[in-house]
């Protein structure tokens, strides 16, 4: 009998492993939706106390501003020197602006930007409001009859999302600054044509308005996993820090993911 | 951090934002030359477009007057029509000559328009009835070789 048991019961614990991965997912992916529901409910009300709005903008978005711009400006200085290196092979260092500004606006500004947004700013609203849940903070707001997604997590999703296309805007900004740096300034390539090639190229409807459009989706992204995360965290010292690492992985995964598919969408018919 | 501080703090921020999408729509983008506001429209016939895309340029003279918003195939006559959206500022003699040409040896291709000599201009609808297609690189090629070898070696 038990011999006849054990033979199918490593198959049968696969299955039960595989079941409770996705049943286990699905729930919290329901919980996610129904946080989210609650969370713009509540947002008239965040909305009508402004000023925890911007409270939030100032940690998340004015806070970031320097890691931003360091980065835009280094990826687009790095930009510059392995373009011009590559263009000056084929004769043509004078697209270096277009090839510059394209890869920053469509691509490299949304989503280089998100994933510093991402550890900066995103894992520190998981690690307050997970800090928050765990000494009983935001148990004691609902004891007073203060909603907690009202006052705590609404101000904190609506600054990333409005912070976010402005970084990446800054990002690719700084950007085009450090590709024009190096390529110009001290490479060398016609000042007249770097710009001129980038804005015969760069359409401001297809390339900038769709990499706005991308940071948006980004930063609701980001944003969304932050607060949750750190509203569901396990109210323990070491819940608290796996949903911080969690908020990280999974912004990451999803703003390469819906990348992916942005650009699938907008850029279809490229060419 | 009293309130103040931090309100000047986020208005910088957002009025720094700001600029920079100005930046990227003013000196990156092309919303400052490229937006006509007011266009017309006219189609183009061309044995072969060669690799010319929508969007792509139309310049007189080198300056851009439009931009390609469509291109697709007529079933009747064999030929692609492309249709030019042309600003309005500018008016073309009814004998324009539309020639398919590239910027530089490997650059993007676009339409040049050589004004003819015609009182009457074109109007939105019309069709360009000259017209010069792409230079196919393959043709260019064969006729050159073919040239050579109709040249042939016991003439040198």
């Amino acid at each position: 009998m038990a011999d006849e048991e054990r033979q199918p019961s490593a198959l049968i614990g696969v299955l039960l492993t595989l079941g409770h991965i996705v049943t286990s997912a699905l729930q919290r992916l329901g919980y996610a939706t129904r946080f989210l529901i609650m969370l713009l409910r509540w947002s008239g009300q965040s909305f009508r106390r402004l000023h925890l709005t911007i409270r939030e903008i100032y940690f998340s978005g004015f806070q970031s501003l320097l890691i931003i711009m360091v980065s835009g400006l280094f990826i687009g200085m790095v930009l510059g020197m392995q373009g011009y290196d590559t263009l000056q092979r084929y004769g043509s260092a004078e697209a270096l602006g277009v090839l510059v500004a394209l890869s920053l606006v469509r691509e490299l500004g949304p989503v280089v930007a998100a994933l510093l947004f991402a550890s900066r700013a995103g894992s520190s609203i998981t690690a307050e409001i997970g800090l928050m849940k765990t000494t009983e903070q935001l148990m004691a707001m609902d004891m007073m009859a203060v909603n907690p997604i009202a006052r705590v997590v609404a101000p904190r999703f609506w600054g990333g999302v409005l912070s976010m296309p402005l970084l990446a805007a800054l990002f690719s900004a700084t950007g085009v600054f450090g590709g024009y740096l190096i390529g110009v300034v001290f490479i060398g390539v016609d000042n007249g044509a770097f710009w001129s090639q980038m804005q015969a190229s760069v359409d401001f409807r297809y390339d900038v308005w769709s990499g706005i459009v991308k940071s948006f989706v980004f930063g609701i992204a980001v944003s969304l996993i932050a607060v949750f995360e750190g509203y569901d965290a396990e109210p323990t010292a070491e819940g608290v820090s796996s949903s911080i690492k969690s908020t990280v992985v999974k912004s990451a995964l999803a703003i390469l993911a819906l990348d992916f598919v942005l650009t699938s969408f907008m850029f279809r018919e490229a060419g | 951090m009293s309130r103040k501080t931090l309100e000047l703090w986020v208005g910088c921020f957002v009025a720094l934002g700001f600029a920079a999408i100005l930046f990227l729509a003013l000196k990156v983008g092309n919303l400052s030359a490229a937006n006509f506001a007011e266009t017309y429209q006219v189609s183009a016939k061309f044995a072969n477009i060669g690799g010319l895309k929508v969007r792509a340029p139309v310049k007189s003279a080198g300056v851009v007057v439009g931009r390609v918003s469509e291109i697709y195939f007529d079933a009747q006559t064999y030929e692609a029509v492309a249709v030019l959206t042309l600003d309005n500022r500018y008016h073309f003699p009814k004998d324009t000559f539309a020639l398919i040409l590239t910027a530089g040896l490997l650059g993007e291709q676009y339409i040049g328009l050589d004004p003819g000599g015609d009182e009457k201009m074109l109007a939105a609808g019309d069709t360009i009835a000259k017209t010069q297609s792409a230079v196919v690189l393959e043709k260019l090629i064969s006729q050159f070789m073919f040239n050579k070898a109709s040249e042939g070696p016991g003439n040198n």
